[in-house]
């Protein structure tokens, strides 16, 4: 489990770092926190010739909120996501979230951007973005452009990141009084991968809920909106939304959970989900 | 976690005043340890070592062409590639058989796979290189012509006519078989008024080591002797077999052991690649390393369990059991495991099921099979957690049946504490067990009655907890019974050499050793207290076959009993020893004098006369003062070994209570009690952590871990995100409480400690489970692990 020789360069900017990986033509990778690259290069999953290391690059580091708008810098360390005030208060969605993810020792060193970047389908953050219908932003050889967190996720491990890309932002709508955020996930151990998650927000109304978003993880190739599910809940019916989740979701099993386990764990969870964005006080 | 006082001490001569035995102290090992300044194989640096890396089948059978190494050998850094045929030179093959196993066959297996690959992960090709990277780098580079075998996969059909014969030579794919027909099952069958049925299934699992197997072979061609650091269980064991093997004699190796990162079993057989390595380190007449990556640690330490029992219980109305049935079948991979064998579990099953029971009819049938997959061996509480299960499962089951509580079927059946000495029907013996105190202290302990209250309150709020109870015993201080007579030449005796030296203080030489359990403290704290020294003044020296006392190691909770009886007898010999010298100094009578505290004193007063010291220097550096003809003897050697009974029995009672939450089919583990009587405790804190790690071990089974393969024989889960060891977060808290019924086969009276609690663990969970949902109507679960899956499909969620 030694991985295979590779060269190694520390990225002075963010324009350093693509035009490092333009230079190796695809055959570099960006190198985060790094615990999931790492373990994908000790077991030979991967073998590039170059990781450009950008964990020294300035200004990705921050979360700042400004004109209703919660930004992460890519870098942002999951630990520091978790214990951050403004992000308990402007995006509870992913405070709500954070602890489910790995390890304390994980969550050191692991980045908001390199979870996103790395697309895994089982993981939190991803469904916490469709979900909140954020939007991400990229640095590439052309310069910087947005996409929203639908188009961002294009299957396993496959996003709108081109080999040349760097994730350089994470932006989020900012909570206000009316938000609701919902979080539930169903772990054989604490801190492992889901068998199947559910992240959701919407907005409290006079009679009950209303845009009500939910992003399932661990139940497909990438997070998965349930939309007949979600309209359901629009209309103040739970019973119709778990009945819509045989509609919305089509899960393969895996070595973990048949799909019909997934399935019907993803029913239990929109009740508990529905039942945390119904009782917050408003 | 909440720890129940012990049952007061019972200990008699071993009242020492300075006696450490029954004191939790710390081990000596401890701060070492904990600042990292342990020294592990893994961390051995010699001079011009070498890393070898193995090329493994990805078939699970395949006959192997040809293998070309010639890329390999050019690339960086390699200085060396071996296929099978290369290390027959050196190194015979061996065969896993015991001869008290009677009709045990397995087939030769050889360091690297000759003409076929067995299971996915045999090694088929060495690769020797400066560094583990560019060993991995050139290995990448081996090309090996495969031609894909049908594999052996399912136990279940392995000895149907249709399915090949894995070693055509052996006939069939039987390893073993054994029956046992006992009083009279037929009848008791017709005495039952209910007859219980259910079939278990115990998947395969491994023992996840924090320190992967890990082995350097040095060979000094000029001393024509080899020296191998390893990370092993039983030093001795494995010098006789490199030696064995390589066609040298015994004295021309030398196997040191140093710190080892948790064993459990694992390391307690001869491996493939360990005996390549050795193979390869005389060969290039070089040192050698090799330390398997944790995905090799998946697919070649040895796995375990993998049972699938058919058992029956016959019961009368008033709870008395009058037959256990039981047919176990078992699928052990393709080769016996070296020198142990891996017919032993199936025989533990057969010899234990039921044993504790009055019951006197039972009837068994066991068959391991060979199969394409990894090797299966012995792992901690070897059968146990089987037999454990299958007997405590049936027993739940039947007092389920005729309505009756667990707690009293078991209190109606038990064999009664005066009820000893004891034979089972499997012909086991018992010396003296207290199973009726000890279950009756863990229901006093759990509160068991306020617990069944609370159990059914808040069903009503459908709340579904339950409670499960095991009764078992457990094997340990094993005779020669155990291996000796079937021809392995693993020691059954340990001997402790104790050794005074300049300074007044002690070398303490014994042939057990470590793995992180304890040892060295239990070793050192008897030695203290029989000898008369503090404990900080006694240093002890394990794991090096030029320097200890030939031995059997640490295997079957064997280490504190047999080693610790040494340790005291030799202890005790040295005293005399030294009182002998300190009486012809202060010409008084030795039997009036005592060694307290490392000080000599007047027996009956306590008045300090002489220190240790001061002897110590006379008896080294002016002998010339003593008498003449008086020679000082300041090295007392001591061996024991078990003769009353072929092991010493002790015993337990477990308890699980935890809640299954019946939308997801998770378990919550709420709480977990065991009491156990392992005779004299020595330190209870030890034993205490062996009993808490146990049952971990045993949750582990119950409901996490399990080796996965696919029907062509893939292990689908070899790595540590999808193998499920047990996590700190979803174990309970734990009480552990005693009862004290000492061994009277030795003085110490210690019995074992090490694999009660992963005896009695998974079935008390199982049984727990159904408990928990049996007034959903669910199907009893008998298969583990127990995944939500299973728990859902059994209450008809899914
Ligand atoms: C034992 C364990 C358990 C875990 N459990 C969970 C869990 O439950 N949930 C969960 O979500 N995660 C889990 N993880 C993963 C963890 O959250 C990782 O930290 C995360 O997935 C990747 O972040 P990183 O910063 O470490 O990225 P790295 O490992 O450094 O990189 C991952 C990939 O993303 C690319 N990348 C990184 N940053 C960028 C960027 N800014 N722009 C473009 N590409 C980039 C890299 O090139 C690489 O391909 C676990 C990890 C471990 C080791």
């Amino acid at each position: 489990m030694k991985p295979a020789a590779f060269a190694y360069a520390r990225a002075r900017s963010v324009e350093h770092a693509i035009s490092l990986l333009g230079e190796h033509q695809g055959d570099a990778r960006l190198l985060a926190g790094g615990q999931s690259l790492i373990a994908t290069l000790n077991m030979r999953l991967s073998s590039p010739s170059l990781l450009v290391d950008i964990n020294r690059l300035p200004d990705l580091g921050a979360i700042s909120v400004t004109a209703g708008i919660v930004e992460f810098g890519a870098l942002v360390r999951h630990v520091q996501a978790e214990q951050s005030e403004t992000v308990a208060r402007y995006a509870p969605l992913i405070a709500r979230a954070m602890p489910h993810i790995a390890h304390p020792a994980i969550r050191n060193r692991g980045t908001i951007g390199g979870s996103i970047a790395f697309a895994d389908p089982a993981a939190e953050l991803p469904a916490c973005i469709v979900a909140l219908g954020g939007e991400l932003e990229i640095a590439g050889p052309h310069g910087r452009r947005s996409v929203s967190a639908e188009a961002f996720f294009k299957g396993m491990f496959e996003t709108e990141l081109g080999p040349h890309d760097l994730l350089t932002a994470i932006r989020v709508p900012a909570a206000d009084a009316k938000t609701r955020a919902g979080f539930a996930e169903l772990a054989r151990r604490h801190g492992d991968y889901a068998l199947t998650g559910l992240a959701a927000c919407a907005r409290a109304t006079a009679g009950g809920l209303s845009d009500v978003h939910l992003a399932y993880f661990g139940v497909g190739t990438m997070p998965v909106r349930a939309r007949n599910a979600e309209a359901a809940l629009d209309a103040g019916d739970i019973e119709n939304a778990v009945r819509a989740i045989a509609t919305d979701l089509d899960p393969a099993g895996d070595l973990h959970a048949s799909a019909e386990l997934k399935s019907h764990l993803a029913g239990v969870l929109l009740r508990r989900v529905f039942r945390q964005l119904s009782e917050q006080p408003t | 976690m909440t720890i129940t006082p012990d049952s007061p001490s019972v200990l008699t001569a071993l009242d020492r005043p300075n006696s450490y035995i029954g004191r939790s102290v710390p081990r000596p090992n401890l701060r070492r340890l904990t600042e990292g300044r342990g020294s592990y194989v893994s961390d051995t640096v010699l001079p011009r070592m070498l890393h070898v890396v193995f090329v493994r089948s990805p078939h699970a059978h395949a006959r192997i062409r040809a293998i070309d190494t010639l890329a390999a050998s050019k690339a960086p850094g390699v200085v060396a590639a071996f296929v099978g045929a290369d290390l027959t030179e050196v190194m015979s093959p061996w065969v896993g058989v015991l001869t008290h196993l009677k009709g045990l066959k397995s087939a030769p297996q050889y360091p690297l796979a000759m003409e076929r690959a067995c299971w996915q992960g045999e090694a088929v090709c060495a690769i020797v290189a400066r560094t583990r990277a560019l060993a991995e780098d050139a290995a990448a580079l081996v090309d090996v012509d495969y031609e894909e075998l049908p594999a052996v996969a399912d136990a279940e059909t392995a000895l149907d006519p249709q399915t090949p014969v894995i070693h055509p030579e052996l006939g069939d794919n039987l390893t073993f078989e054994r029956r046992v027909n006992a009083g009279d099952p037929d009848q008791g069958m017709r005495d039952a008024a209910e007859i219980v049925e259910a079939t278990f299934v115990f998947g395969r699992h491994t023992g996840v080591c924090n320190e992967a197997r890990a082995i350097v072979a040095d060979w000094n061609a000029a001393e024509q002797r080899l020296t191998v650091y390893q990370g092993t269980q039983a030093p001795h064991m494995m010098q006789n077999l490199f030696a064995k093997h390589l066609g040298i004699a015994e004295q021309q190796v030398r196997v040191i052991t140093k710190d080892v990162g948790g064993s459990f079993g694992v390391k307690v057989h001869a491996y493939a690649d360990e005996m390549a390595t050795v193979a390869i380190a005389k060969l290039l007449r070089r040192p050698v390393k090799f330390v398997a990556d944790r995905l090799e640690s998946f697919l070649t330490d040895i796995h375990a369990r993998d049972h699938r029992v058919h058992g029956k219980i016959g019961v009368k109305k008033d709870g008395t059991i009058t037959v256990f049935e039981i047919d176990d079948l078992t699928g052990i991979g393709p080769y016996s495991v070296y020198p142990r064998t891996s017919g032993i579990e199936a025989n533990q099953v057969v010899n234990l099921t039921g044993s504790w029971y009055r019951c006197p009819n039972y009837r068994a049938l066991a068959r391991v099979v060979f199969q394409n997959k990894n090797v299966m061996c012995q792992y901690r509480a070897v059968g146990h957690p089987i037999a454990t299960a299958v007997t405590e499962g049936l027993v739940d089951l039947a007092a389920a049946r005729i309505g009756m509580d667990p707690v009293e079927i078991r209190r109606r059946n038990l064999i009664p504490d005066d009820g000893y000495p004891a034979t089972a029907p499997s012909g086991i013996k018992f010396e003296k067990l207290s199973q009726e105190a000890a279950l009756q202290k863990i229901v006093t302990m759990m509160r068991y009655d306020d617990l069944r209250a609370e159990q059914e309150r808040l069903r009503k709020q459908g709340v579904y907890r339950g409670i499960g109870m095991t009764t078992f015993v457990e094997v340990t201080n094993p005779s020669p019974t155990f291996y000796g007579i079937g021809g392995a030449r693993i020691s059954a005796q340990d001997g402790v050499t104790m050794r005074l030296d300049g300074a007044g203080t002690v070398f303490c030489h014994t042939g057990v050793s470590e793995q992180g359990q304890g040892t060295e403290a239990v070793i050192a704290q008897v030695a203290a207290s029989a000898f008369g020294v503090p404990i900080s003044s006694v240093r002890v020296i394990m794991g090096d076959t030029d320097n200890t006392p030939y031995g059997g190691g640490t295997w079957a909770s064997r280490a504190a009993g047999i080693a610790g009886e040494a340790a005291w007898q030799a202890g005790k010999a040295l005293r005399a020893n030294v009182l002998a010298l300190a009486a012809t100094i202060l010409q008084a009578q030795p039997q009036s004098l005592d060694l307290r505290d490392g000080i000599v004193v007047d027996a009956a007063s306590s008045r300090e006369r002489m220190g240790l010291d001061e002897i110590a220097r006379i008896a080294h550096f002016r002998p010339d003062t003593l008498p003449p003809g008086f020679q000082p003897e300041l090295v007392a050697t001591r061996h024991y070994v078990p003769r009353a009974w072929p092991f010493a029995f002790t015993n337990g009672v477990q308890a699980s209570y935890l809640e299954v939450d019946v939308d997801t089919g998770f378990v919550k583990l709420l709480r977990h009690w065991c009491v156990e009587d392992c005779g004299t405790i020595i330190n209870p804190l030890l034993v205490d952590e062996q009993v808490r790690g146990g049952i971990v071990q045993g949750i582990g089974a119950a409901l996490y871990e399990h080796c996965v393969y696919d029907e062509r024989g893939q292990l689908l889960n070899g790595n540590m995100a999808d193998y499920l060891v047990p996590m700190a977060s979803e174990m309970p808290d734990m009480d552990i409480g005693h009862v004290v019924t000492p061994t009277a086969d030795s003085e110490l009276g210690a019995k074992g400690a090490g694999e009660a609690g992963t005896a009695g663990a998974p079935g008390a969970v199982m049984n727990a489970i159904n408990d928990a949902l049996r007034p959903l109507g669910a199907k009893t679960l008998t298969e583990m692990p127990f995944t939500p899956g299973l728990i859902l499909r059994a209450i008809g969620r899914i």
